[in-house]
């Protein structure tokens, strides 16, 4: 009886083992097919024929590296699960002339060290372009590490200068400076206020360099900073002494180049203190609105500069496909990593890249190419690139009114 | 006016700090190890509140009951399963024991409740004092706050000194052996000592999370260090050390805040902290032991 079941059991090993051995390009098909079936029924026949096409196009393997554990998850899945859809899409509509992308999702829970080893990973795994690191100071150590590799690499948001600094690398997002200068001339353009006070966070370079940026451009803008305060990661909780400075300088305007959860601690405590200046954040202030059981009436008349926003018309159709595949709303570094994946799609169109090309030949052909393309993006239509790896589009600032984004 | 207010505001810090400085204390003084997981039960608490009441609806008092329970069980399970097994063990292995289990709180809560902050709910239900013609403004969090912790330093050192199971926990950290010799169960009096020292990290996490409401899997391990930094300060082992290691630590942090460098704050906290150890050694009321050859 026993070798009876043993019998079955290696029976049934053996099969899963060929049904593993089956390449991966059959499960991306197969995923192309449902997305397509579901829309209309001509698509059936058109993922026939990327079964077919996929034959001959082949697959291009394109790994992600982001957190998708640990404090920054939120970052890290958003961006996995928009490149996702974004392939599944392209993967549908027949591919990169009948190539089809593969994507492989590698965790790096926020850690210089661990993205590093993800990139690895995905090097080991046959990865041909990075969409990645998600968060800065992991991107800039995996920029170093694909710059000696020759590997084509695209943050989807990974802010900081110093991100794409190699020649290989591009992003989707804006720098930290930019958002920084531009920020100061949304507020001095728009006469938002003149008394400005900054609280920031000095142990990320996302918020210093956003902060320096805002500093520099402050003067010609006509604005003047009268509290500068500074928190560290490990002093995130308590802001009342710095609120209260704001307050006594008697600051019409705080701007707060932070993320969204420290955010959320300086509205409630400036609320308490009966504070109720202009708040105004950058793309990190993004999700406030989703934190669990924060009162958002206190996010009433928050601004903030962020390249997407669910309730905009371009993004609808986007946020619909999201909402029903991965079960919540996107926030921007879905809408992101959505963009480099079509702009590795448009890029690699232009450049003619083959299934079959090793990474280094690939980020050859990829750098010219992606300075010449332009794609209408969720965060931003007639998105270029420069050969620095820097997107050029226009920031879009958002106020929170009745607990929704109004576009300004 | 505004000194005044940040000097308030310390003490409020230091009063928190001084609570979970108790939790470090009360555990080293008598089974002579650092439980690092201390802050993580503290986030457990918050937790418990924060689901107890914004998640069931409980009233807050209900919400904190269940937190003081939740966390003396889980005390009382740590010590059982992770810390009585090492009692013999090198302090060496019980100390990565505690980061060990410091961890597993913090990946297990990750898990339950994913790395998403949370806006906490105050449980305090009283509103702003206003002194000075509204100049000065007291929240309701501070004032219960700095009265808890007097209130809880009071109860803690009558239940040492005038019950007899407080009367076993002093004879346990005084001598363990001689202890065992009288009649004393070991065992029992650190599981109480655990107890205590849990429930008390229920109420400082209540307290914690009202006055700063943002609640992630991570919101205790920062203000477990800086209440251990506290304990240390103020002589670990003792009492009142804690209290007065608390309120220096947090009066320091908040007026160098303001006055000196809102970048610098910890930097000149721990450099103070070197200060006073190199000048005492055992801390501020730290009992100087001399060893017998």
């Amino acid at each position: 009886m026993k070798k009876l079941i043993s019998l079955g059991l290696a029976v049934a090993m053996a099969a899963s083992l060929t049904a593993c051995g089956g390449n991966g390009a059959k499960e991306t098909t197969a995923a192309g097919n449902t997305t397509a079936a579901a829309t209309d029924t001509t698509a059936a026949a058109a993922g026939d024929t990327t079964a077919a096409a996929s034959a001959e196009g082949g697959v291009l393997k394109v790994g992600v590296i982001g957190p998708l554990t640990g404090a920054a998850a939120v970052y890290g899945t958003a961006v996995a699960n928009g490149a996702d859809l974004a392939v599944k899409e392209i993967n549908a509509a027949g591919g990169i002339d009948g190539m089809m992308i593969e994507l492989n999702a590698q965790d790096d829970e926020h850690d210089p060290q661990k993205s590093v080893n993800a990139y690895n990973t995905l090097k080991d795994w046959g990865a041909q372009m990075i969409v990645g690191s998600v968060t800065s100071d992991p991107c800039i150590a995996v920029s170093a590490e694909t710059e000696v590799d020759n590997m084509f690499q695209i943050t989807p948001s990974g802010s900081a200068v110093e991100c794409v600094a190699p020649d290989n690398v591009f992003r989707v997002c804006f720098a930290d400076p930019d958002q920084g200068t531009a920020s100061a001339k949304y507020i001095g353009e728009n006469k938002l206020a003149t008394k400005i006070a900054i609280i920031y966070d000095s142990s990320t370079s996302y918020s210093s360099g956003i902060r320096e940026a805002f500093v520099a451009e402050a003067g010609s803008q006509g604005l003047e900073i009268v509290a500068d305060e500074a928190f560290t990661a490990d002093t995130n909780t308590d802001f009342s002494v710095q609120l209260d400075k704001a307050k006594e300088a008697g600051a019409e305007l705080v701007f707060l180049p932070i993320y969204y959860q420290e955010a959320s601690v300086i509205l409630k405590q400036a609320s308490d203190k009966e504070f109720a200046p202009v708040f105004f954040g950058c793309d990190g202030m993004d999700g406030i609105l989703a934190v669990e059981n924060f009162d958002t009436s206190l996010a009433e008349g928050l601004m903030l500069l962020t390249p997407f926003s669910t309730t905009e018309d371009s993004s609808k159709a986007f946020t619909e496909a999201y909402v029903a595949a991965y079960g919540i709303d996107p926030n921007q570094f879905a809408a992101d990593s959505y963009d480099a994946v079509y702009a590795i799609a448009a890029a690699a169109k232009q450049a003619g890249i083959t299934a079959d090309m090793n990474a280094s030949d690939i980020c050859d052909a990829m750098k010219p190419a992606m300075t010449e393309i332009s794609i209408d993006g969720l965060t931003g239509s007639g998105m270029t690139w420069n050969a620095q790896g820097e997107p050029d589009k226009e920031p879009k600032a958002v106020k929170i009114v009745n607990g929704v984004y109004e576009m300004q | 006016m505004s000194f005044l207010s940040y000097l308030i505001n310390g003490v409020s810090l230091g009063s928190i700090y001084a609570i979970i400085a108790l939790g470090y204390t009360m555990v080293y003084g008598i089974a002579r190890m650092l439980n690092f997981a201390h802050g993580d039960v503290i986030m457990v608490g918050a937790f418990a509140i924060f689901t107890a009441v914004s998640t069931l609806g409980l009233p807050s008092l209900a919400g904190i009951l269940i937190a003081v329970l939740v966390c003396t069980v889980l005390g009382l399970a740590i010590e059982t399963v992770a810390y009585r097994p090492l009692r013999g063990a090198s302090s060496l292995a019980v100390l990565i024991t505690a980061i060990g289990v410091s961890y597993l709180l913090q990946n297990v809560a990750l898990l339950i409740f994913g790395s998403n902050a949370r806006q906490f709910t105050s449980v305090v239900h009283i509103p702003n004092v206003k002194l000075a013609g509204g100049a000065l403004s007291i929240s309701g969090e501070t004032i219960v706050t700095i009265a808890s912790c007097l209130l809880i330093m009071i109860a803690l050192t009558t239940f040492i000194n005038r019950t007899k199971i407080g009367q076993a926990m002093l004879a346990v950290s005084e001598d363990r052996g001689a202890a065992t010799l009288m009649g004393i169960n070991v065992n029992k009096t650190i599981a109480v000592t655990f107890a205590i020292g849990s429930a008390l990290a229920a109420i400082a996490g209540a307290l914690l999370c009202s006055t700063y409401p943002s609640l992630t899997p991570y919101t205790g391990s920062m203000p477990g260090i800086k209440a251990f930094t506290a304990a240390v300060f103020g002589g670990i082992g003792s009492i009142p050390g804690a209290l007065l290691g608390g309120i220096i630590l947090g009066v320091v942090e908040n007026l160098s805040k303001a006055y000196i460098s809102s970048q610098l704050s910890d930097a000149i906290v721990f450099s103070l902290l070197i200060l006073i150890l190199l000048v005492r050694p055992t801390g501020i009321l730290g009992k100087k032991i001399h060893e017998k050859v």
